[in-house]
């Protein structure tokens, strides 16, 4: 597969949609019953209206989904794009899959296209298993030679095959959810669009479904891939489009506009300060400044690469000479586990009685230590010797580390999902015998 | 060292999944890895996305392609119609059933009112037939958009096929149907004419008929809820403006052509003349009904398509 040959092409896309205008209240009762009798017009004019626009860009009960995208993206590419709510992804989406048409604008798209904005679309309750498995392949786009070929390898990876005979709406809820995306992992797309259809289901089953997106995306084949899931994008993405308001706000390498996102908008980042101390957290003794979380020339980084080393800094302000402190982290992941807690243990402080004076106290993280994914800090401090407790600063920073698949993480070749709060580089023997059991034994011996 | 694409077996896995599950997984992954992207059919690429232009032969183009995507619904449809019912299929021959005996009793012993010669009961059921399909087809066709909202919103494809699915879906009922038909022929003894090959001409009207309403009011009931609750009432009218319950020869001469222009009523005199026998087969009624009903056809699929472009917004 060239590298050269564009696989989508978007110019200048927007869409408009009208989103209901408030309707006036009558304040007495005539007025609201005549209200009333004029309610059919009203509404025929308001219905009509839903789907034309005057040119009058500046009408209020009209928003733009998406303003003058443009972009392009190369066959073989995975693109990832991420934004907050109402950002305009999901319409891009659309769009590009033909569920509606842009306002203004156009889009090529170059290839055999499956998009999947929900898995089990047109599922039917009555309908067995095996009934709705060629009913969905079908509907995804699917000869019903193909599903026929297909059937075994889709019913085995579903698991559900016990009950294909069955109709759908005795399966449990994760059963018909694993029949569905069985069918859609089965689809053999040149481009494949996904919008935050792993949203749904139990953890094991996502990663599941990350791991065969991951092996989509090897192949050469073009993904577009809209969602919240962090560590999934940096992961099966070289690249990411940001949108914000129904415009690109960034597009580049993932790493770059990953953490452009998360300095965005939601509220925690990788540095966080208290300029005014007396508002700042702390008691009389100590007071919180600044968190930062940065990299090894002291840049703050939201996110961070897995393989490299990083610090994060605590600055105080002790108010109160003659006590030993103790500034310590909890750091804990997007589920809330803690990943470890960390305390301050430099020698030249440890122990001893520290005068009145801005500190930062900083501890370092090698590489190779987290496992991927969105962390969490807790900045601490107490005073020992009498107990005193100072600040519990709870989630003051957050930070992103993030996996490659260049194969020198201790994720190695593996493209899925890897469990546990962290994710340590160790080493690894083999022995290898021709019998495995008497050399065993002769090693016990 | 060769790099394989994956692991055989991730070291870091509990043992209960190691050599199970996530090994199919892996086989599988690395079976879709070795395979080839497929070439792409020609019809995946259609043109430029906001810039599309549309004839009415690449509808029908589209149409034939997605055509096992079509047939897959109305089998969905004719299987799930019934489900999980007592009578199943039973449903198609009451449909016709109980009016028939509620007509034969009301219009031919109480109100005596005409039907040709033939037995009440026979004249009425002939008329019932190709008429509850007909109204069947419309009610399911109509609100068929606005049901199957949720695949309008996740998925392309020819939004045509959702209200001729319904139209087509209920040709089983109508089947059905048909043999209880033929079964009161044989009670009074009566035999078709030869004119009966005419059937799936008269029956297409009716299809076509319903599709072109279908597709109206189906697009129609998109963007404006009131067409659900206005059919009800509109349909039984309908069932009056044609020969269901009175021959048309109690229509005056003089209106008679216009009220031709309701296909069904040369369908349903079409079936009368063809099956029982009740005159000679009424052309002139059969020719104007079959122009009206490609008519509506015609421009009912070009209001659905017209409206086409907006369904996922205002559904």
């Amino acid at each position: 597969m060239t590298m050269s040959h564009t696989s989508i092409t978007v110019d200048q896309l927007s869409k408009r949609y009208r989103i209901g205008a408030k309707q006036k209240k009558q304040d007495t009762l005539g007025g609201a019953i005549l209200d009333l009798a004029r309610r059919p017009w009203t509404n025929l004019r308001r219905l009509r209206n839903l789907t034309t626009f005057s040119d009058d860009e500046k009408e209020d009960d009209t928003i733009w989904a998406l303003r003058d995208v443009s972009f392009e993206i190369k066959s073989g590419e995975t693109v990832g794009i991420i934004g907050s709510n109402g950002a305009g992804k999901s319409t891009l989406l659309k769009i590009l899959s033909r569920i509606t048409q842009p306002t203004r604008g156009t889009a090529a798209v170059n290839g055999r296209v499956s998009s999947l904005l929900e898995v089990g679309t047109g599922f039917h309750p009555d309908l067995t298993g095996r009934e709705n498995v060629y009913l969905n392949g079908a509907i995804l786009g699917m000869t019903r030679n193909e599903i026929d070929r297909k059937f075994d390898d889709i019913v085995d990876f579903s698991d559900v095959a016990k009950f294909i005979d069955t109709p759908v709406k005795r399966y449990s809820s994760g059963m018909t959810l694993r029949l569905a995306f069985s069918v859609a992992a089965h689809l053999e797309p040149e481009i494949l669009m996904v919008d935050e259809v792993l949203a749904v289901g139990d953890i094991r089953f996502q990663k599941k479904c990350l791991g065969k997106m991951g092996e989509v995306a090897s192949q050469g084949r073009t993904v577009l891939y809209v969602a919240h899931n962090m560590p999934a994008i940096s992961r099966l993405c070289q690249r990411a489009i940001l949108m914000g308001n129904g415009r690109v706000v960034q597009d580049g390498p993932v790493h770059e506009v990953i953490s452009t996102y998360l300095n965005s908008g939601l509220g925690t980042s990788a540095v966080r300060e208290w300029p005014d101390l007396a508002q700042a957290p702390g008691g009389d003794i100590a007071r919180l400044c600044a968190v930062r979380v940065a990299d090894e020339d002291g840049e703050i980084l939201d996110a961070v690469d897995i393989r490299k080393p990083f610090r994060i800094e605590m600055e105080y302000e002790v108010l109160m000479s003659g006590y030993v402190l103790l500034p310590h982290l909890y750091i804990y992941n997007d589920e809330g586990v803690c990943a470890f807690g960390a305390q301050d243990l430099d020698p030249e402080w440890r122990g001893r009685k520290r005068p009145t004076g801005r500190y930062i106290s900083t501890v370092w993280i090698p590489g190779n230590l987290m496992a991927e994914g969105r962390f969490f800090v807790d900045a601490n401090m107490i005073a020992v010797e009498p107990f005193i407790f100072q600040y519990w600063s709870r989630s003051s920073v957050a930070f992103m580390v993030t996996d490659s698949l260049d194969g020198d993480s201790s994720r190695g070749d593996w493209t899925g999902h890897m469990p546990g709060v962290v994710r340590p580089m160790l080493r690894w023997t083999t022995r290898h015998g021709q019998r495995v059991a008497e050399g065993a034994a002769t090693a016990a011996r | 060292m060769s790099r394989s694409p994956l692991p055989e077996n991730p070291g870091w896995l509990p043992p209960a999944q190691t050599g199970t599950r996530q090994d199919e997984t892996s086989a599988r992954i690395l079976d879709i890895a070795a395979s080839r992207p497929p070439a792409s059919p020609p019809w995946r690429n259609p043109g430029l996305i906001g810039a599309e232009r549309w004839s009415l032969a690449s509808k029908l183009a589209e149409l034939w392609q997605y055509r096992e995507l079509f047939y897959f619904l109305v089998w969905r449809d004719v299987k799930v119609r019934y489900a999980q019912s007592i009578l199943g299929i039973g449903w198609a021959v009451i449909q016709p059933l109980v009016p028939m005996i509620l007509f034969t009793v009301i219009f031919g012993r109480v109100a005596k009112i005409s039907s040709d010669g033939i037995p009440y009961a026979l004249f009425s059921l002939t008329g019932l037939v190709p008429w509850t399909y007909f109204s069947n087809a419309l009610n399911d066709s109509s609100g068929s958009l606005v049901k199957e909202v949720n695949m309008l919103n996740k998925i392309y494809f020819p939004r045509l096929i959702i209200p001729l699915t319904s139209v087509l879906g209920r040709l089983i009922d109508l089947v059905i149907s048909f043999v209880l038909l033929f079964l009161l022929m044989a009670w009074y003894r009566t035999m078709p004419t030869p004119w009966v090959v005419l059937l799936p001409l008269l029956t297409a009207m009716a299809i076509i008929t319903a599709s072109g309403l279908g597709l109206w009011l189906s697009a129609l009931a998109v963007q404006y809820r009131d067409v659900r609750y206005g059919l009800p009432f509109v349909v039984p009218f309908l069932m009056y403006a044609a020969p269901v319950v009175y021959p048309t020869s109690l229509i005056p001469e003089r209106y008679r052509y216009f009220y031709a222009v309701n296909p069904l009523v040369g369908v349903i005199e079409g079936f009368r003349a063809t099956l029982l026998g009740s005159g000679p087969v009424p052309w002139d009624l059969i020719g104007i009904g079959a122009v009206s009903a490609l008519l509506m056809l015609l421009l009912g699929s070009v209001y659905f398509i017209g409206k086409e472009p907006v369904f996922a917004d205002v559904a």
